[in-house]
């Protein structure tokens, strides 16, 4: 059986994804990056601050990568964490590898470090589009415990590819922080079928915001990597007026207080019930099977 | 219980191992709830030092004692150890330890 995907290390992810012995790190861990505002809070930090960024080989292509480790702070983004991201991407412009991979699992921002690491991850997403609209194509991989939340779910969505397990979740707003602000009757957050049904991995697939749904397996996420490298889809005005408008009538068309079934049912989906029990091969098939109304 | 904020920091320094050949750096764990991350690097010729910062205030004999008996088992010498933990056991701290040890000693791909 191939290693979960979900229960690797942002350190053991690269070290099995890419090709064996290629990964080359910036700043690595002895360079000591650490983050100046977490001892003052009496907080540990991490020699590399939460994640490890550097260049590797992809099926024998250069491609820049950055892993998040989601055991350090959910992944939170700090100072140093949003700018080793940043750094990477504005790297890639200079020295256009074939691709950026960024191993996004992450909470969002890093709350201890306040508006550092809000500019941080606006910086990152800046940084992103800025990559995109040089050519270098940047695709982000999802399926660790801690999802993708908060600022790094918007930078997953300024990315030209995700890829997602089903344990995987993507997302703005975590779940307890939307049962904390609109009540227990709007969002349960310990109803873990509801969580995933509304932020997982197979909810993304059907609903787009997610391209490539796999096994949690770190083999499945190498495949889908090399399979979507080339990968770019168009960053303009009008792409993002043709969103907006199609998120409009989805609003507008949904049934008030839907739960994702409905919605699914609403995409078109025939059999929205099973979705839960489908494994990733089930889901594409049933994806590309649907005249989805996307 | 100690209320005061902020983190300990602890020093120790082993003498009298054998010393260990040229090596990369290497990382080994993770800073999250009950666990520690250990970089190894190579230290002064002599000895075998161990810099910790640790969340949990106040357990510095219970790790000159995890210490001790970590380098009875590896008597190191021209290696620094450098640890940032929050709050791991005694048993994880020498799991990851040795974990750090028999990371040296594979040669990296």
């Amino acid at each position: 059986m191939n290693p979960s995907y979900a229960e690797c290390s942002a350190r053991e992810r690269i070290a099995r994804l890419f090709d064996p012995g290629s990964f080359h790190e910036w700043l690595p861990p002895e360079q000591r990056a650490t983050s100046p505002h977490l001892a003052q809070l009496g907080v540990p930090c991490a020699f590399d601050d939460g994640v490890a960024v550097g260049r590797a080989l992809l099926d024998e292509r250069n491609v820049f990568v950055a892993a998040q480790e989601g055991e350090f702070m959910g992944g939170g983004v700090g100072e140093v964490h949003g700018a080793k991201l940043t750094g990477l991407l504005r790297r890639a412009v200079r020295d256009r590898p074939s691709a950026v991979v960024l191993l996004a699992e992450s909470g969002g921002v890093r709350l201890h470090e306040a508006n550092a690491g809000l500019i941080g991850v606006s910086e990152v997403m800046r940084a992103v589009l800025d990559a995109r609209a040089a050519g270098i194509p940047v695709l982000v991989l999802i399926g660790g415990a801690n999802g993708c939340f908060g600022g790094m779910g918007i930078v997953a969505r300024c990315a030209d590819t995700v890829v997602m397990s089903d344990i995987g979740r993507l997302g703005m707003s975590g779940p307890e922080v939307i049962e904390a602000s609109y009540g227990v009757e709007e969002f349960d957050a310990r109803d873990r079928a509801l969580v995933w049904r509304t932020t997982g991995g197979k909810h993304r697939f059907l609903s787009g915001d997610c391209d490539v749904l796999v096994e949690d397996d770190v083999a499945a996420f190498r495949m889908a990597a090399i399979e979507c490298l080339d990968r770019r889809c168009p960053l303009s005005l009008e792409v993002l007026e043709a969103e907006h408008v199609l998120l409009g009538e989805r609003l507008h068309a949904a049934p008030a207080g839907a739960d994702a079934v409905a919605f699914w049912h609403q995409l078109g989906i025939v059999r929205a019930e099973q979705v839960s029990d489908l494994d990733a091969a089930g889901l594409r098939e049933l994806r590309a099977s649907t005249a989805l109304s996307r | 219980m100690s209320t005061a904020a902020g983190m300990e920091r602890l020093q120790f320094t082993f003498r009298g191992g054998r010393r260990v050949g040229a090596f990369a750096p290497v990382l080994v764990g993770v800073v999250g709830s009950g666990n520690l991350e250990v970089l190894v690097e190579p230290g002064e010729t002599a000895s075998c030092t161990v810099d910790i910062e640790t969340s949990a205030r106040g357990f510095g004999q219970i790790w000159e004692a995890v210490l001790r008996d970590f380098h009875e088992r590896h008597p190191l010498a021209g290696v620094r150890l450098s640890i940032n933990d929050m709050g791991a056991t005694p048993a994880v701290v020498g799991l990851r330890l040795d974990q750090a040890v028999s990371s040296l000693e594979q040669p990296r791909p």
